[in-house]
C-alpha cells in the first residue's frame, strides 16, 4: 500500500436501496491508493453498480463513509455532491456513453461544463480535446463528427477522453471494454492506462472479466470486500 | 452549450419535434389568423360609413336600418316618403342630405338609386372620398355607375350596356329601359365595391310601366319618351344626413324619431355599429375562445411527446448527471426545449399568418369583401407569441419535473 492518503476510502459502509428492503450491501473497508490501478472484480448482481453509485454520491449509504480525494462524500447536500463528482470523478460507461445527437468535441467537453475548477485546469479545452482524441488513436476529424456516428470502439475512445480531460483525480470505469472485441481491448486499455498515468489519474475499473488482471496493479473480488444479501437473512 | 445540445438533441428527433413545432405554429396562425379577421372586419366596418351624421329611414331596428342602408345586407321593410325626406331636407340643422334607393339588381349586385350628392358626401375610411377609375360620374338619366367588384367579376368597362332586374334575385328584367355604364369606381374595400348606383330619377323611370311591383302588362313606355317625364320618386329606402353643427345631431334625431306624419328611426352609424359589435360579442368571444383552445391543444400534444419521449432519453439524462448535472440541469435543459420548440412554432405560426394572409387576402376581398391589410406585427400579437412561448414552458414544467424525479432516482445507472 502507498504511503500517501488514499484517494477513495470506503469504511462500514451499508446500503439499503429504498423500497426494495431485500437486498443490502455492506463495506467494511475498501481503499483505493493515488495513481493506483486497482481491477474490481465481480459476477453481475454482486453490488457493482451500486458501489459505483455509492462512490459517485449519486446514492448515499444509510451509514459509514465515502471518502474521495478526502472529502466524505456522505455529509455533502445533493448539489455540492454533483458538482463534487463533476470535479473529481471522470466516468466511462459500458456502452451507450455518449449523447449521440451532440458532436465529439461537445462530448468530451461535458463535464467541463459542471465542473469549474476542472475546467480551469484546462487551457485551451478544444485544444486538449483535440490533443487527448489523438493520443488515444481518433482520427483528427472525428472532432467534429457526431458522437452517435462513430463505431462503438471509437466511442469508448471517446468517453475515455471525456473521463481524463481537466485530470479528475479518479477515473472510474464501468465495464468499458465489454462491449469491444479481444483486440481492441487490449489497445483501448494500453491507451487508458497510459493517459491515466500522464495525467496522474487514479483508475478503478470495475469487470466481470478475470482476462483483465494482467493489466492492474491489483485485483479485488467484489466478494472480498462486499457483503450483500437478504437483509431478513 | 447547453443550449447547442438542447438544439441537438431537438434535431436528432427531427421528425416528432416537427410534428409537434408544425401543430403548435398552425395553431398560432389560426389564433393570430382569427385575430386579424376579427380585427380586419371590425376595421372593415367601421370604414365602410365616415362623415355621416345620421341614417334616417323607415322606423325599425337601428342595426337593420344600419345593415340595409350601408351594407346592403337584409332589406328595409318599410320606405321613407318622398313627403318626409323633403321635410328632413328643409330643415334647418340639414347641411345636406343623400337619398338611397334599393330593390333592384344586376345580377348577383344591387342597384342602388341615389343623387349626385352621394359621390360628394359618401366617406370611407377617415373621411376618403369615393372616385371615378374609368369613365364619368352618370349624367344622363340611364347612365349607370359600377363600383370595381362590379366591373371585375363581370367585365364590365364604360359605355357597355347593362340591364337592371326588378328586384332581387328575380328573373323579370327592365330590359326595355338598358343603361349604360358610365363610370367605374376605385376599390374601395367597402359595399360601394358591389353596387351598381344610378340616379334617383332612373329608378323611377324604369318602373314607370310597373304598378304595385308587377309590370303593367302591354304597357311600354320608350326612353325618348321616359326622358321626358318628370320623375319624382313617391319614396326612398333611407337617407343619409350631415348637420351642420354636431351639436345638433342629438336633435335632429329626436326631432325626426318623433315624426309626426310616418314612424321615422334616426341613428347614429357609430352607434349603430357598437349595437352591432354588442351583438357580434359573443360570437367573438367564442371565436377566439375556440382558436385558443387550439392553441392550448397544441401545447397539451408537445407536453405529451416530451412525456413519451422521456423514456427513450433516460440514457441521456444519466448521462448528463454521471458528468455531475444536477437534476435540475435536467429540468431546466426539457423547459429549454420545449421553450424552443414553442418558440420556432411561434415564429413559424406568424409566418405561415403572412403566408396565408398574402394567398387569402385577395380571396377574401372579392368573395366578402373583407380587407386584410398586410401590416408588421402589432404589439398585441407579438404579446400572444410571447404567451406561447411562456406558456410552452410552464406546460414542460410537468414532464420536466417527472423527468428531474427519474433522474434522481435513476442516478447514472441505466442500463438500456
Amino acid at each position: 500500500m502507498n504511503a500517501a492518503p488514499a484517494i477513495l476510502t470506503l469504511s462500514d459502509v451499508k446500503y439499503r436501496w429504498p423500497g426494495r428492503a431485500s437486498f443490502a450491501l455492506d463495506i467494511t473497508e475498501f481503499c483505493v491508493a493515488p495513481q493506483e490501478r486497482v481491477l474490481l472484480l465481480g459476477e453481475s448482481g454482486s453490488g457493482k453498480s451500486t458501489l459505483l453509485s455509492l462512490i459517485c454520491g449519486t446514492i448515499t449509504a444509510q451509514s459509514g463513509r465515502v471518502c474521495v480525494a478526502g472529502t466524505d462524500i456522505t455529509s455533502l447536500s445533493a448539489g455540492t455532491r454533483d458538482s463534487f463528482r463533476a470535479e473529481q470523478i471522470g466516468l466511462i460507461f459500458q456502452q451507450f456513453n455518449l449523447l449521440p445527437y451532440a458532436s465529439v468535441l461537445d462530448n468530451i467537453l461535458l463535464p467541463l461544463r459542471f465542473a469549474p475548477q476542472r475546467r480551469a485546469r484546462v487551457a485551451a479545452p478544444s485544444e486538449t480535446a483535440r490533443a487527448l482524441c489523438a493520443n488515444l488513436g481518433l482520427p483528427d476529424d472525428a472532432l467534429t463528427a457526431q458522437a452517435g456516428t462513430l463505431s462503438v470502439g471509437q466511442q469508448q475512445r471517446v468517453a475515455a477522453a471525456r473521463a481524463l480531460i481537466g485530470a479528475p483525480p479518479l477515473i472510474i470505469a464501468d465495464e468499458p471494454t465489454s462491449a469491444l472485441d479481444a483486440a481492441t481491448q487490449s489497445t483501448f486499455l494500453k491507451l487508458l492506462f497510459e493517459q491515466a498515468s500522464t495525467f496522474n489519474s487514479t483508475l478503478l475499473m470495475v469487470s466481470h472479466d478475470a482476462r483483465l488482471a494482467e493489466h492492474f496493479d491489483r485485483v479485488v473480488q467484489m466478494s472480498d470486500v462486499v457483503q450483500t444479501g437478504r437483509a431478513a437473512a | 452549450m447547453i443550449l447547442r445540445l438542447a438544439l441537438g438533441s431537438l434535431m436528432a428527433r427531427a421528425l416528432t419535434v416537427g410534428m409537434t413545432i408544425l401543430a403548435i405554429a398552425l395553431s398560432v396562425a389560426l389564433f393570430l389568423g382569427v385575430e386579424k379577421v376579427r380585427t380586419g372586419a371590425k376595421a372593415s366596418f367601421a370604414d365602410t360609413i365616415s362623415g355621416t351624421d345620421l341614417i334616417v329611414g323607415a322606423r325599425s331596428g337601428s342595426v337593420q336600418l344600419l345593415l340595409y342602408s350601408v351594407f346592403r345586407i337584409g332589406n328595409a321593410t318599410n320606405n321613407l316618403t318622398w313627403e318626409s325626406y323633403l321635410d328632413i331636407a328643409n330643415r334647418p340643422e340639414v347641411d345636406w342630405i343623400v337619398p338611397i334607393s334599393l330593390g333592384d339588381s344586376h345580377r348577383q349586385f344591387r342597384v342602388m338609386g341615389t343623387s349626385d350628392a352621394f359621390f360628394e358626401r359618401y366617406k370611407y375610411r377617415a373621411g376618403q372620398s369615393l372616385a371615378v377609375q374609368d369613365g364619368l360620374i352618370m349624367d344622363d338619366i340611364f347612365d349607370a355607375v359600377i363600383g370595381a367588384d362590379v366591373a371585375a367579376t363581370l367585365g364590365y368597362s364604360v359605355g357597355d350596356p347593362i340591364v337592371v332586374a326588378h328586384g332581387l334575385a328575380s328573373f323579370v328584367e327592365h330590359d326595355n329601359q338598358p343603361f349604360r355604364v358610365s363610370g367605374i369606381l376605385e376599390k374601395t374595400g367597402t359595399p360601394v365595391d358591389r353596387t351598381v348606383i344610378v340616379s334617383l330619377e332612373a329608378i323611377e323611370a324604369i318602373h314607370v310601366d310597373w304598378r304595385s311591383g308587377a309590370k303593367i302588362p302591354g304597357q311600354t313606355t320608350p326612353a325618348e319618351v321616359i326622358r321626358q317625364m318628370t320623375l319624382e320618386p313617391q319614396a326612398v329606402t333611407a337617407a343619409l344626413v350631415g348637420v351642420k353643427s354636431r351639436l345638433q345631431v342629438f336633435g335632429l334625431q329626436r326631432a325626426i324619431n318623433e315624426y309626426p306624419s310616418e314612424p321615422l328611426l334616426a341613428i347614429l352609424p357609430g352607434v349603430a355599429l357598437q349595437e352591432l359589435w354588442q351583438i357580434v360579442g359573443i360570437a367573438e368571444t367564442a371565436l377566439i375562445a375556440v382558436s385558443g383552445m387550439v392553441v392550448v391543444t397544441a401545447l397539451i400534444g408537445m407536453m405529451a411527446t416530451i412525456f413519451s419521449s422521456l423514456n427513450e432519453r433516460r440514457r441521456e439524462m444519466a448521462i448528463f448527471r454521471a458528468m455531475g448535472a444536477r437534476p435540475r440541469v435536467i429540468l431546466s435543459l426539457l423547459v429549454l426545449e420545449a421553450t424552443v420548440m414553442a418558440a420556432i412554432g411561434a415564429v413559424l405560426g406568424l409566418g405561415l399568418l403572412y403566408l396565408g394572409l398574402v394567398v387569402a387576402q385577395p380571396i377574401l376581398d372579392s368573395a366578402f369583401g373583407l380587407w386584410l391589410p398586410i401590416d408588421p406585427p402589432s404589439l398585441r400579437e407579438l404579446w400572444v407569441l410571447l404567451g406561447v412561448v411562456a406558456a410552452g414552458a410552464i406546460v414542460s414544467m410537468v414532464p420536466a419535473l417527472r423527468a428531474y424525479r427519474m433522474s434522481l432516482a435513476d442516478g447514472m445507472m441505466v442500463r438500456i
